[in-house]
């Protein structure tokens, strides 16, 4: 960086304080202590912990529990990445196609954005009411009893969906400007070369589009991971029971709930580690491997 | 030959065909949820529990409205509508602005300055940028705890402000400025403090609109945090409250699903209504950021 910068000494510190201050508090410290209380074991009762060294993590790899969310977490993100990207990417390239009434459907495709995750899994409730949801009327039209908060199956059919609902948007307007990025005479070029529009999305636009989907693979997984537990705390209405949750979920349930604080705090770190992994992963393999510009 | 160009535009025209069905079929899957918490919005709660959603629109919209704002659920009887109402428009603002004056700040200091410690500076901000309020949630929560933030607005709004999203943001954005603006401003006598009011924030006027439309549907649609830093129901943000809402319709009386669904409703409606109004901004200022 050869920037010319000005030569004050004090201003810069002056303008990073208030932000590396708030980041100390409210980050590093809460994030050491996360690591330092995994490896104690809180009394029930409030009077002190004992230090029991990596018997928190062991206790997550043993617990059947634990393994059985870390399973549905996995589905699940796997769902939810799946068809959120797939139904944008579809719905971006017919956005891109049109030319009446395109800014009306980049609208009405992007407004759910700005709908909360728990306010979105409210509307899930309504839709998915015992009695009359319109959704779970629709299923028993094909002879499917949706019973959502009681079947295991159904109350994850139900999270999928509006986690993706909630999704698409973020996806259409990411391909959409990336379609929109693609260089006219690239495209000319294209037709000219083949007639088949569906050829030509697989040859030219996807690998041009490749850059955007990997980026936003990483978004989505994050997304399901982190970003889908107020869906699911709606959902479930606040009683997990029997029922479905995320890994992210089950940190607080154990927590904020149970006041296993060191079992929670291992699971905060595991969660951690797994976070670091995919940014690493995004910024080495992916960053390196596929650049198109 | 004649033939031939009338098959072909037939063609064209059923490929044009297939794409708005598609995009038609997309719009209502985004809309019909919406709709249907609309419509139960203008009913009575005895007709949406007895005909659930209907096609036509009742007549019940501003009892139902006059219910939300200013009935209250719970003990306190402090979390009406209204006050919820306060409590979002403070939290998205406070958030919005709070994170971009100290992001521009940080990021013009890294930017702008030869610093000794620049690189630690830079690592100990980015680092934020890997780990989400999620997973740290607990400890997050002690560290409140000891500092006695609980119930307050600081304790709502500072600690989800410690990542390094907007910092980034200005980051990159200020290294796309011309150098020479710089330089020309120095030569002028234009210290580091004027040029930064006078000449890189008006510079940045649309980016900072673009932020902070998105920093404020952000920090209106939190949930996590205002769930565990408020117990008080006066500290209730709306959708912290929507738990409190679907409870209210699990309750032994009649479920109020007229009240319930307008709440819904307030919270979804001024993120939205910003996101599409300044819909161009936002679009802008998303996809350019988190590139």
């Amino acid at each position: 960086m050869k920037r010319a910068g000005f030569t004050s000494r004090w201003l810069p510190i002056l303008l990073l304080v208030p932000q590396l201050a708030i980041i100390a508090v409210f980050f590093y410290w809460p994030a050491i202590y996360a690591v330092q209380s995994s490896f104690y074991l809180q009394d029930p009762f409030g009077f002190g912990s004992t230090f029991v060294g990596m018997a928190n993590y062991t206790d997550l790899i043993g617990n059947a529990e634990y393994l059985k969310i870390a399973t549905f977490t996995l589905i699940f993100t796997l769902l939810v990445t799946f068809f959120s990207l797939t139904l944008a990417l579809l719905l971006a390239v017919k956005a891109d196609n049109v030319i009446r009434g395109a800014k009306t459907y980049r609208t009405l495709l992007m407004w759910v954005y700005a709908v909360a995750p728990p306010v979105a899994g409210f509307i899930g409730l309504i839709m998915f009411n015992q009695s009359w949801g319109p959704l779970t009327d629709l299923a028993r039209s094909i002879g499917w009893e949706f019973r959502l908060g009681v079947n295991f199956n159904d109350t994850a059919t139900a999270m999928v969906i509006v986690s993706v609902w909630k999704q698409v948007p973020v996806n259409f307007i990411f391909f959409l400007s990336g379609l929109q990025s693609i260089p006219r005479s690239v495209r000319e070029a294209a037709l000219i070369d083949n007639r088949s529009a569906t050829r030509r999305f697989w040859d030219v636009t996807f690998p041009l589009l490749a850059p955007t989907g990997f980026f936003l693979l990483i978004i989505n997984i994050t997304y399901a991971l982190f970003d889908t537990f107020g869906i699911v705390d709606t959902l479930v209405k606040g009683e997990p029971g029997n029922n479905p949750m995320t890994l992210v979920y089950k940190v607080y349930v154990d927590g904020f709930r149970g006041n296993d604080l060191g079992g929670s705090s291992a699971q905060s770190v595991v969660l951690m580690v797994l976070v670091l992994a995919l940014t690493i992963f995004q910024f080495r393999l992916v960053e390196r491997r596929i650049h198109y510009t | 030959m004649t033939d031939n160009k009338k098959s072909r535009s037939r063609r064209i025209k059923w490929g044009r065909v297939l794409d708005h069905t598609v995009l038609i079929a997309g719009s209502l899957f985004m809309l019909i949820p919406l709709l249907v918490v609309l419509q139960t919005t203008t009913t009575t709660d005895v007709a949406t529990i007895k005909f659930g959603p209907q096609l036509a629109v009742g007549d019940q919209f501003f009892p139902n409205l006059m219910k939300a704002m200013f009935k209250a659920s719970g003990f306190s009887g402090q979390n009406t509508g209204t006050s919820m109402l306060i409590n979002s428009m403070i939290l998205g603002l406070g958030f919005a602005l709070g994170k971009i004056v100290i992001g521009m700040m940080a990021a013009y200091a890294l930017v702008y300055f030869r610093l000794r410690f620049a690189t630690l500076a830079f690592w100990l901000i980015f680092t934020t940028l890997l780990l989400p309020l999620e997973v740290r949630i607990l400890p997050s929560y002690e560290v409140a705890q000891k500092l006695g933030l609980l119930n307050t607005y600081t304790g709502l709004i500072v600690p989800l402000i410690a990542s390094a999203t907007a910092t980034f943001f200005f980051r990159q954005y200020f290294r796309s400025v011309p150098e020479e603006l710089v330089e020309a401003a120095r030569i002028d006598g234009a210290g580091p403090v004027k040029f930064f009011v006078d000449i890189l924030v008006p510079l940045s006027r649309t980016m900072i609109a673009a932020m902070f439309i998105i920093m404020f549907v952000y920090g209106w649609n939190q949930y996590l945090w205002p769930t565990m830093i408020t117990t008080e129901e006066g500290m209730y943000t709306l959708v912290r409250g929507i738990k409190q809402i679907t409870q209210d319709l699990e309750g032994t009386n009649i479920p109020e699903y007229g009240r319930a669904n307008m709440l819904a409703l307030i919270a979804i409606l001024p993120p939205v209504a910003v996101v599409i109004f300044f819909q161009s901004w936002f679009v802008k200022g998303l996809t350019e950021s988190d590139k």
